[in-house]
């Protein structure tokens, strides 16, 4: 079970800025445990977030992300109260859709 | 006994349940478009797979990527940790549409790929891992071609 995406939204002058860290090991397959197992690899693959509806980010991530990825962006638009969701399926297909409004 | 195997039925039922809300859920978020999917500028995941970036560059189309002053790649001279070296990619280039962030000497060199919409902002700050000391290469593609900006980042302990 994967934890909520922490998000924070804030609109000003026109430019929404967004603010994000996604919660998830992003192991990279190459990490050994204590035993000296290798760790599989469990990684976020594919990221999108959409402004009412309609996509302003989308992304891809490989293996070499850090854990919990942080993710800064801005877009043109966007009011307070507008709902923005970010989701993202990782590479075991779980996925996970999250939702703050614009502040 | 009776009780174990009632406790077990009501166990699978919750869990059917549960499983269906789920599948509701999915289901919703799937009408609505809220799932990442195959996208429109996304690159084929073998360019993630690639371990020299040469063969990153060939699978995302921009073997020849020319250099650009338009764009802005900070990252940090030094990284004591490589599990964590803070990216940020501005991109000035009129009509920029895709931004990535590639490591030279990763055992992958594609990090990230991002697919910037029209009304988004040619930026990108983020959060990648770095196993040495290495070139790190923001690849942009603005009007149909691939521009480049590299700075190498020295790294004390690797997080690959």
């Amino acid at each position: 079970m994967s934890n909520p995406t922490k998000m924070k939204a804030v609109a000003s002058n026109g430019v929404t800025e967004v603010r994000t860290l996604m919660q998830h090991e992003m192991e990279t397959g190459r990490r050994k445990d204590e035993s000296g197992n290798l760790v599989p690899a469990w990684y976020i693959t594919d990221i999108r977030v959409q402004h009412n509806g309609k996509t302003v980010l989308e992304g891809q991530f490989g293996t070499s992300v850090s854990k919990n990825p942080f993710l800064v962006f801005r877009f043109k638009g966007g009011k307070a109260g507008d709902k923005l969701t970010l989701s993202w399926t990782d590479n075991r297909g779980e996925k996970r859709a999250d939702e703050v409004a614009i502040s | 006994m009776h009780e174990l195997d009632r406790s077990t039925i009501d166990g699978g039922r919750r869990q059917a349940l549960k499983t269906g809300v789920g599948l509701g859920l999915f289901g919703m978020f799937t009408t609505l478009g809220l799932l990442p999917k195959s996208a429109w500028a996304a690159v084929d995941r073998k360019a993630f797979d690639a371990k020299s970036l040469k063969e990153a560059l060939q699978a995302m189309g921009g073997l020849a990527p020319a250099d650009s002053n338009l764009i802005n790649l900070d990252v940090p001279e030094t990284a004591e940790n490589g599990a964590t070296v803070p990216v940020i990619v501005e991109s000035k280039l009129p009509r920029t549409e895709q931004i990535a962030i590639l490591v030279d000497k990763n055992p992958t060199a594609l990090v990230e790929n991002w697919t910037i919409p029209e009304g988004t902002e040619g930026f990108i700050s983020t959060r990648i891992k770095m196993a040495q000391t290495s070139t790190v290469i923001a690849l942009v593609k603005a009007d149909g071609k691939f521009y480049k900006v590299a700075k190498e980042v020295k790294v004390t302990a690797g997080g690959c």
